[in-house]
């Protein structure tokens, strides 16, 4: 069987793909990657023609193996990460040989990385997915000693990609666009909240991210009001006016007033603040928001375009006598392999 | 039903999605407008339209922008909105009803007492109006599966506790604001719990993981004690519950 083990979990890691959309009416959320943007880079490194599942690796990653010769993509928040004992450049593409060893290290910047084989996992699906919804038991998180089965690489000679990511790992200017509960605020409520500069507060799960301010920011019409069908990236205050930005687990519907709603291109950048980080929202009117919006295509498309071959750095070459420097001649896979 | 003014409004919800929404409160008359608007947009989807979820008093539309335009479908979906604000048509007959085996009051009620009191009426009268209220699933939300089922007469019209109960058990049916909340897993909750049953609302191995939806009508059959706890952990998550097609 094809397949990659997991030596060692050291952060907190489950396999996500791109979720389970069109299911709201029974209830459920979409749940998947965090940071989709990542899945997004990491197929465009590796060629492939979708969105491929990934292990989303928060906070740290561990140690992996894989059974058949096997592209991988590092995306997503960087990560120190050694094959056998040579560094390896992260938001890139590696190849990686049954024997070695993928050793990953913890997050340099930003809360999520994401470790992406070519042939895409072959774990069991449901609905039509293979993610782990957490919060409603769906999946799990992966531990020490798992195996987790994987498809044919379908391009194992394909040469290493890097691409320059979207920055995203460290705060900075979030777009929102009006929800249907905007109305719900005042005037002067909605200026404060895109005047304030907010920390990404400790609390925050797959479910939603709190950020805190020097004010609150509250409705009126907060009591009594009927509950609506929320979703990802919407910011809702709760009672003592606290913004939470909803994430891909968040529930199906909710209660608590919405003053907006974060732009699809900018939830990434919200996953991957870490606590501490700054984040400003930027009000986009609603024209210019649909007018930004990128269906999953479009956006791997766009990713393809910022990949470029990964040239090999001398300085992390281990042994330089022990290739052959004279072009030509040698078996012209080092830049795979880089 | 109440002569309230209904202004149904078209707005922005998410990069692909616009919501309908005829009132801010659970207003039974809103409640009933919005089951009639789904009906039609169910029945004939607007162009480009990928999902409709029906909250209270509003439903989310989501559309692929390749295939149409916010406005557009805003202006299509308030048009109709506004036609049934206006006309008040009756809400369209359920298509399916489904009865479920319930046991009230007791271990399987702990609140019963406090509900019946709070409603004005005895436990036995109690538990007569919830079996015999013509009841729906209003919407389906928070946890999988899990519905918001009403509307109970108005003397249920009693708010949620302030203390939460820390923990209910899947199946505990519970009251507040004239609505009914069936748990599928343990849960906390603001709500009085009146009875459990054996129906599972979400059961991720079950080839429909989700059984209720949307509009479906419910009716709570009592039974005893004995026989609701045999029905706990049937294999197939039904609990002894029936689903008749109605035509």
């Amino acid at each position: 069987m094809s397949a990659l083990e997991i030596r060692r979990a050291d952060g907190v890691m489950s396999l996500q793909d791109m979720g389970r959309p069109g299911h709201l009416a029974q209830g459920l959320s979409r749940g998947g990657a965090m940071d989709r943007m990542a899945l997004i880079e990491a197929a465009a490194l590796l060629g492939a023609p979708e969105v491929l599942p990934g292990i989303e690796m928060a906070g740290a990653g561990g140690v992996f193996a894989v059974t058949v010769p096997m592209r991988i993509a590092l995306t997503g928040a960087p990560m120190r990460a050694l094959r056998d004992d040579e560094p390896l450049a992260w938001n890139a593409s590696h190849l990686l040989q049954p024997g070695e060893t993928l050793r990953i290290g913890g997050t340099q910047a930003g809360m999520f990385g994401y470790l992406v084989p070519a042939g895409g996992f072959a774990e069991a699906e449901w609905l039509d997915s293979q993610a782990a919804h957490l919060s409603i038991g769906i999946g799990g998180l992966l531990e020490n000693g798992q195996v987790l089965a994987l498809g044919a690489d379908p391009d194992p000679a394909r040469p290493g990609q890097i691409i320059e990511p979207e920055q995203r790992f460290g705060g900075g200017t979030v777009r929102a666009m009006d929800s249907a509960q905007t109305g719900l605020f005042e005037g002067d409520v909605i200026a404060a909240f895109y005047d304030e500069k907010f920390t990404r507060a400790q609390q925050g799960n797959r479910q939603g991210v709190r950020f805190d301010a020097s004010r609150a920011f509250s409705s009126a019409h907060a009591a009594g009001l009927a509950s609506d069908m929320i979703g990802p990236g919407d910011i809702q205050m709760t009672g003592e006016g606290v913004p939470f930005v909803l994430m891909a687990e968040c529930q199906t519907i909710g209660g608590y007033p919405r003053i907006g709603r974060v732009l699809p291109n900018d939830l990434p950048r919200v996953a991957q603040a870490a606590p501490g980080a700054e984040i400003r929202f930027l009000h986009v009117p609603i024209d210019e928001a649909d007018a930004l919006f990128q269906s999953d295509a479009d956006l791997l498309k766009g990713a393809r375009g910022r990949c470029r071959p990964l040239l090999r750095d001398p300085a992390t070459i281990r042994d330089l006598l022990s290739y052959q420097l004279i072009g030509g001649v040698t078996a012209g896979d080092e830049l795979d392999r880089a | 039903m109440t002569e309230t003014d209904l202004n149904p409004e078209a707005l922005p919800a998410g990069p692909d999605g616009v919501l309908v929404r005829f009132a801010l409160t659970p207003d039974p008359a809103a409640m009933a407008a919005l089951e009639v608007l789904v009906a039609a947009l169910e029945a004939a989807p607007p162009e480009g339209v990928v999902e409709i979820a029906p909250a209270l008093v509003s439903v989310l539309v989501r559309f692929d922008p390749a295939r149409t335009r916010r406005a557009a479908l805003a202006r299509a979906v308030l048009a109709e909105a506004r036609r049934i604000a206006r006309e008040r048509p009756a809400p369209p007959a359920p298509k399916r009803r489904w009865t479920i085996p319930a046991a009230f009051g007791g271990r399987h009620g702990p609140q019963l007492a406090e509900l019946a009191e709070r409603a004005g009426m005895s436990e036995e009268a109690c538990v007569e109006a919830i079996c015999e209220a013509d009841l729906r699933v209003l919407t389906i939300g928070f946890a999988p599966g899990q519905p918001y089922i009403g509307l109970l007469p108005e003397a249920f019209d009693i708010p949620r506790l302030s203390e939460l109960t820390p923990q209910v058990p899947g199946g505990a049916i519970v009251v507040a604001v004239r609505q009914i909340v069936l748990f599928g897993a343990p849960s906390t909750t603001g709500w009085r719990q009146a009875g459990q049953c054996g129906f599972r609302t979400f059961m991720p191995a079950r080839s429909e993981p989700v059984l209720l939806q949307s509009g479906d009508a419910i009716r709570f059959e009592r039974a005893d004690a004995a026989e609701v706890e045999s029905l706990l952990d049937s294999a197939d998550g039904l609990g002894g519950a029936k689903l008749e097609t109605l035509t």
